[in-house]
């Protein structure tokens, strides 16, 4: 049986990895969801070969490449083009509109991973007209996603859920307009890209984008804890303009944070919120 | 691990945590339903779905139990009186406060959520203070999660092999937990209603007129 002191000592060692790990390279994942941070560690733990949590940190705090091919073990998991296309279909039939009514739109996708979201945003905004007036902001804490997400190239095994995730979520063309297949890969059309700036940004410790119309930022707080959910909040209100639109992932809402006032909520299933105040 | 007897004494526990797969909506809805609106330990469930099939089960459970019915969000606390759903293409994991977090991490086992991720999770947060019952399945998934249960003196049930529509993960569950408690189906409810009961859970009761 393991003892209650062992559990004691592995919340020691992942505590002095964290402060390590922050203190070393900057990466802040001390108030990130504890559940899954020891999961992630274990993880690392077992890849590297110790026996100890604890004896990673020397390596870790000594070995730069060995940090670079373990961290991203902590970035914004990959997902799928029109994730719940549902949600999607809101977005064309009732986020578009507004948009419409600005000469100019800002847009913000924190927590952009390989860039999936992104491209499928680009999409729905060429269907409706929009693109030639929308700016993207894509970004993530890690640059190796970065990369991918603006080299815009998936496998083609992927394509099967992401055409019918399109199809389910308005989509109004053939999918294969929006990228070039060749062998197991494609990649996608250039022109998508046009308006999309790929940056990083980091949400533990990176500031305010200003007057922003739209951020995205789906099933991002959810590895975050309540305090890191609340600096992302703050930071995603001063970050958008009056009236200006926040879309979380369907599973997390500004429920458990303290928010009156300042957001509405445009659509339940979907934690579609507008800024009041 | 403790021999039952011993593990229910002076007992209160933080959960009920369980795992289903194929034919596991039949399987629950044959247990949680046969549980009083007074059980007095929160309910976790995992259960793996075919894609695009059966989303609503938590809907349909509630209609059938005495508990109320809750699909989890992110940070949501446990309640007592409540069964807690994984929500479909989550990860479900339980917080040392007694708050769930939810992840998208890459499949285990072919499965998001996995019943392994949420038992691993809970037997972190609650040690001893966990049930956790694996049931009807066609794969492997909550086997290592309930090893970990077993490992932090937690109490693990496997629903019995004659009993399980699918007994592939039931019998990776006993193999992994060799001590675990089997139980038939229709002997479940009763099995966790007794495993957490007042008078179970401080042990025999006390003779208060001995015999003369």
């Amino acid at each position: 049986m393991v003892k209650p002191e062992l559990t004691e000592i592995e919340e020691l060692e992942i505590d002095l990895l964290l402060e390590a790990i922050q203190r070393r390279y900057g990466y802040d994942f001390r108030d990130y969801a504890r559940a899954s941070v020891r999961r992630k560690v274990r993880a690392i733990a077992a890849t590297v070969g110790v026996a100890q949590i604890s004896e990673l940190v020397p390596r870790l705090i000594h070995e730069p490449q060995l940090f670079a091919s373990v961290v991203g073990t902590f970035a914004t998991p990959v997902t799928e083009m029109f994730r719940d296309p549902p949600f999607f279909r809101y977005l064309r039939e009732t986020i578009v509109p507004y948009l419409k009514t600005w000469p100019y739109v800002r847009i913000w996708l924190a927590g952009c991973a390989t860039g999936e979201e992104v491209y499928s945003l680009a999409i729905l905004l060429k269907e409706e007209g929009i693109y030639e007036r929308c700016t993207l902001f894509a970004t993530d804490f890690i640059d190796a996603s970065l990369r991918s997400a603006q080299a815009g190239i998936y496998p083609l095994r992927n394509m099967k859920t992401n055409i019918a995730n399109y199809q389910q979520s308005g989509g109004r063309n053939h999918f294969s307009e929006y990228y070039h297949a060749d062998y197991d890969a494609v990649i996608m059309d250039a022109s998508l890209r046009q308006n999309i700036t790929f940056a990083n940004h980091n949400l533990v410790t990176d500031g305010v984008f200003s007057e922003v119309h739209l951020i995205l930022c789906r099933n991002v707080l959810i590895y975050f804890n309540s305090t890191l959910q609340k600096r992302a909040l703050t930071l995603f209100h001063d970050s958008l303009l009056r009236g200006g639109f926040l879309a979380l992932g369907s599973k997390e809402s500004l429920r458990q944070h303290d928010f009156k006032g300042k957001f509405q909520e445009m659509e339940t299933a979907w934690k579609v919120y507008r800024k009041l105040d | 691990m403790e021999s039952l007897p011993q593990a229910r004494l002076n007992r209160s526990f933080g959960a009920v945590v369980i795992g289903a797969s194929a034919g596991g909506i039949a399987a629950i809805t044959t247990i949680l339903p046969a549980l009083p609106a007074t059980f007095p330990v929160p309910i976790v469930v995992v259960l793996h779905q075919h894609p695009g099939g059966g989303a609503d089960w938590p809907n349909y459970l509630g209609r059938q139990t005495a508990l109320a019915v809750v699909e989890v969000e992110d940070k949501m606390p446990l309640a007592a009186g409540t069964i807690h759903c994984a929500p479909p293409g989550y990860h479900l994991l339980m917080e040392e406060d007694g708050s769930f977090a939810l992840s998208v991490d890459e499949k285990v086992h072919f499965s998001r959520p996995s019943i392994d991720l949420l038992f691993t999770s809970a037997a972190d947060a609650f040690g001893p203070a966990l049930i956790g019952v694996i049931l009807t399945g066609a794969n492997s998934d909550g086997a290592e999660g309930l090893a970990a249960i077993a490992a932090r003196g937690g109490i693990a049930v496997v629903q019995s092999l004659q009993s399980a529509a699918w007994p592939t993960m039931p019998a990776a569950a006993l193999q992994a937990v060799p001590q675990a408690q089997v139980v038939d189906l229709e002997a479940m409810a009763t099995t966790l209603i007794n495993l957490t009961s007042p008078s179970f859970a401080q042990g025999p009761a006390p003779c208060v007129n001995p015999p003369s």
